[in-house]
């Protein structure tokens, strides 16, 4: 992975942008000195590292459109950032550029419940969103593993997901409006709390743009009236591939579960060892299933599942009995990256989603590869949507392994891809998975994508080096070719 | 006038790109339609050659245990919730028709509903169409094929032009191809109706319902007016909250929606087909079908909705928990743009007026260079969303 080459004239400015970021954001709200930008480095995607010129965190929308427009009037690239949780390398900084954390607008503005919707700054966290309204009975859905960290503003701009998104969908489906600051400095606002709004939907086009359209300060999100219980199961099948017919089982009885999780051995064994959540240690591949919903309906769906797990040759089930036991199942999923980290230095944790039908096909060719690479793997699975998490273990310490590791990832993303998935079903692009974008789409598909960015951000200075392999000029993808006089298809009828 | 142009129909994505590419070489504009039932709404500067994408109407794809369903535009949504049906499932956002409304003939297609980004009373549950589009392939008005999103439900990969597409009203790009997410249909439901409640107090009933564990997936409120057509005939207000899922569930949230509405008055159940076709007609908006007045759509946050009709003589009916106010009103257009937006919303108007507000300010300059991103010569149908000139 290259980030593009930085600008060394704009290196050696930083003493004038550093002073300009000041006058704009007094006092300890710029960090220039390489001591104070240690902690801006790198983000959850800790393999890559990057001190940026400086860091600014304002306070005020004000102060964030004086420092893009200024940025933008001085060629400044700008990287915004929030919890730096990203597990892409969203927020990973650039030597020429400024680092822009959205850190201080911490506050929940509003609560609304009887419109059922909360007003927040971007760097809430998302766990904080749900603190802020349980007291009414209310929480917000999505709920990414790392909720007690992430911020609402980095959720939207990475489209987050979790494990209950099968049933309440991602974040781009619990939004109803934002503020958003344009790098020319411009502010506007898309949504607010009523369902729709008027015009483009530019509200679901910046929501996951990954930082490369504007910053997001200020968010309208729904919040939702708490089920009434939730149960969870512990499915443990001999195979992989019964378990995966599990799933389909499931969702053709239909029964949407509020979450629906497998993972594979060597993940059940590295977080049993972890938490002890009394996973079967044995068995080949583990569902989670949780149904939420009243009492009789969990019940109901419990037992109907219990049945269809059973008729796929499950080995192990158990039942949560109450809420504690609930929350202990999950216990050993939520903690299956650390677990990891426990067995192996360093993992790469990959994000692609499948078809689920092609799940057995993609698991076997991932142990294949593991072999192949002489790398470990572990595998957990959003099972519901196909969203596959394998992590794959390697040290870095270890010359050639983190290149081996990313060439291992790669291969598995473009395996993705082939059996007709996608690079990411809730991580994002970032500088990941950049570079195999080309895997699913081609050069005017990209085109097609570059020119929205360039109706946002026309001088590219917003989280360059992110999502798009090459940044071709706007001015060169606005060009209108026109074929002129040449009739295309002239023997098509014109009825 | 229009109406006399004759439609072209390509049959591939191949003719698309070059009726598309052919018009743009020659300065030409298109109107771009499915069948044409909402093509009523939004004024457009003069075209030249009508596109109908009628005959791109392939189901390319349905994995029901995917949730996942793969169609040319033209499919008709008619044939494709047939076909969901048969598997037990079902579009999720219960996309309207509106041709009675609007008096229009035909019915209409997967690319028109998704175009506008239509959706029905389970809106509040489910989300909108723009919820359950996973990605297409598209012509744009530079007439280059171009693709976006994928064909699994979770997906994040490069920007979401779906949801761009999805309300576009044909002005960014001609569908070629859709994916769309699918859901089990519920096995059961069950309307509840509370009487008599007036507007203000039907807009709280709502609100209880919708602020509790209910799991409710119609919230609509209609005045005598209109409650007096089938199943219903009543002679006065009816606020119904609709009910669906399996048997015991209904069942359960049922009672506990009774007792939390128990200051509300009486509750009588409507079941089965009963449920469903009343369900039907708001989503018709049945009761406002023939009316010659001016015909408008106001979505405001939900608790504040009746305060928009209020403030504008008219008849009117509420949808999803208040949330979208049906209004026929003599009321100047610029008057109910402003008394919704001063609410916090927006109008469309879907007959007498210009459908779309005016884009204003720095936003209104970020939509209209969004637009030329796609269609920078204002080939597919020019001015419509821009407002009234």
């Amino acid at each position: 992975m290259k980030m593009p080459a930085p600008d060394d004239a704009l290196i050696a400015r930083k003493a004038e942008i550093v002073r300009a970021l000041r006058r704009i954001v007094p006092g300890e709200g710029v960090v220039s000195e390489p001591a104070g930008l240690v902690p801006f480095e790198s983000d959850g995607l800790s393999a890559y590292r990057q001190q940026p010129l400086a860091v600014v965190l304002p306070e005020t929308t004000a102060q964030v459109s004086e420092i893009l427009r200024w940025c933008q009037a001085n060629g400044v690239k700008v990287v915004p950032r929030g919890a730096g949780t990203s597990l892409s390398g969203g927020a990973l900084p650039l030597a020429d550029g400024v680092v822009l954390g959205l850190s201080k607008f911490n506050r929940v503005l509003e609560v609304d419940y009887a419109n059922r919707c909360a007003v927040v700054q971007p760097g809430v966290t998302n766990l904080a969103i749900t603190g802020a309204v349980e007291g009414r009975g209310f929480y917000y859905a999505p709920d990414p593993s790392s909720q007690i960290a992430c911020t609402i503003g980095g959720n939207v701009a990475e489209n987050s997901g979790g494990v209950h998104c099968l049933k309440y969908g991602l974040t781009t489906n619990n939004l109803l409006g934002c503020e958003l600051v344009l790098m020319s400095g411009e502010i506007v606002r898309f949504g607010g709390k009523a369902m729709d709004a008027e015009g483009y939907d530019l509200l679901g086009l910046v929501t996951g743009s990954e930082g490369l359209l504007g910053v997001v300060t200020e968010v309208t999100v729904r919040i939702l009236p708490k089920p009434e219980t939730a149960r969870a199961l512990l499915l443990g099948f001999p195979s992989v591939e019964q378990a995966g017919a599990c799933v389909g089982d499931i969702i053709a009885a239909g029964v949407i579960p509020a979450g629906l999780e497998m993972m594979d051995n060597p993940a059940i064994r590295a977080a049993e060892a972890f938490v002890g959540a009394g996973y079967p240690v044995d068995a080949a591949a583990l569902l989670i299933c949780e149904l939420d919903g009243p009492e009789a309906e969990c019940a109901e769906l419990a037992s109907h599942v219990r049945m269809l797990a059973a008729q796929r040759g499950a080995d192990f089930v158990k039942t949560s009995e109450s809420e504690a036991q609930r929350l202990s199942f999950w216990a050993g999923r939520k903690a299956a990256f650390p677990a990891v980290g426990r067995i192996a230095p360093d993992y790469f944790c990959m994000d692609g989603t499948i078809p689920r039908k092609a799940l057995p096909q993609v698991l076997t060719r991932i142990t294949e590869l593991s072999a192949q690479y002489g790398l470990g793997v572990a595998n957990v699975f959003h099972a519901g949507d196909g969203n596959l998490h394998p992590l794959i273990l390697y040290d870095a310490d270890i010359p050639g392994q983190l290149e081996k590791a990313e060439a291992f990832g790669a291969d598995i993303l473009k395996l993705c891809v082939a059996v007709g998935g996608v690079l990411t079903g809730e991580h994002g692009v970032g500088v990941e998975k950049r570079d195999l974008v080309g895997e699913m789409f081609d050069e005017t598909d990209l085109a097609c994508q570059q020119r929205v960015k360039c109706a946002f951000d026309p001088g590219l200075l917003l989280n360059p080096g992110k999502v798009f392999p090459v940044l071709h000029r706007c001015a060169e993808l606005g060009r209108v070719h026109v074929h002129k006089g040449k009739l295309a298809f002239p023997e098509l009828p014109r009825f | 006038m229009l109406d006399q142009v004759r439609p072209l129909k390509p049959t591939t994505p191949e003719e698309v790109q070059a009726i598309v590419a052919e018009a743009g070489a020659h300065a030409r504009h298109i109107e771009v339609v499915g069948a044409g039932t909402k093509r009523a709404i939004g004024a457009m500067d003069p075209i030249d050659m009508v596109l109908s994408t009628q005959r791109l109407d392939r189901i390319v794809d349905y994995s029901p245990d995917e949730l996942v369903l793969t169609a040319q535009p033209g499919v008709r949504i008619a044939d494709l919730e047939k076909i969901c049906a048969s598997r037990g499932q079902m579009l999720a956002f219960e996309p309207p028709r509106w041709t009675r409304l609007l008096g229009a003939r035909g019915e209409p297609t997967l690319g028109g509903v998704i175009g506008a980004n239509l959706s029905g009373p389970r809106r509040i549950r489910a989300g909108a169409a723009r919820d359950h589009l996973l990605g297409f392939e598209a012509v744009s008005g530079r007439g280059e094929v171009f693709k976006a999103g994928g064909k699994v439900v979770k997906n994040v990969t490069g920007y979401d032009l779906m949801k761009l597409m999805a309300g576009s009203w044909g002005t960014l790009a001609i569908f070629t191809e859709l994916t769309i997410k699918v859901l089990p249909a519920p096995r059961t439901e069950l309307t509840l109706l509370l009487f008599g409640l007036a507007d203000v107090r039907a807009a709280e009933a709502m609100q209880a319902a919708l602020n509790g564990p209910f799991e409710v997936s119609g919230a609509a409120h209609l005045p005598t007016f209109a409650a007096r057509s089938r199943p219903l005939k009543a002679e006065m207000p009816v606020t119904a909250l609709r009910l669906e899922g399996f048997e015991a569930s209904v069942e359960a949230r049922a009672q506990a929606l009774v007792a939390a509405l128990s200051s509300f008055g009486r509750i009588d159940e409507l079941e089965g087909e009963h449920s469903r076709e009343f369900w039907g007609q708001v989503r018709e908006v049945e009761a406002f079908a023939g009316d010659p007045r001016p015909l408008w759509r106001l979505s405001l946050p939900p608790a504040q909705g009746w305060k928009g009709p209020h403030a504008l003589p008219g008849d009117a009916l509420y949808d999803w928990g208040g949330g979208l106010a049906w209004l026929l009103t003599e009321e100047p257009a610029d008057k109910v743009r402003s008394v919704a937006r001063g609410l916090g919303g927006h109008a469309l108007c879907l007959r007498g007026a210009e459908a779309f507000g005016p884009r204003e300010g720095a936003l209104g300059e970020l939509q209209g260079r969004v637009k030329a991103a796609f269609d920078p010569l204002g080939v597919l149908n020019p001015g419509r969303m821009e407002g009234a000139a």
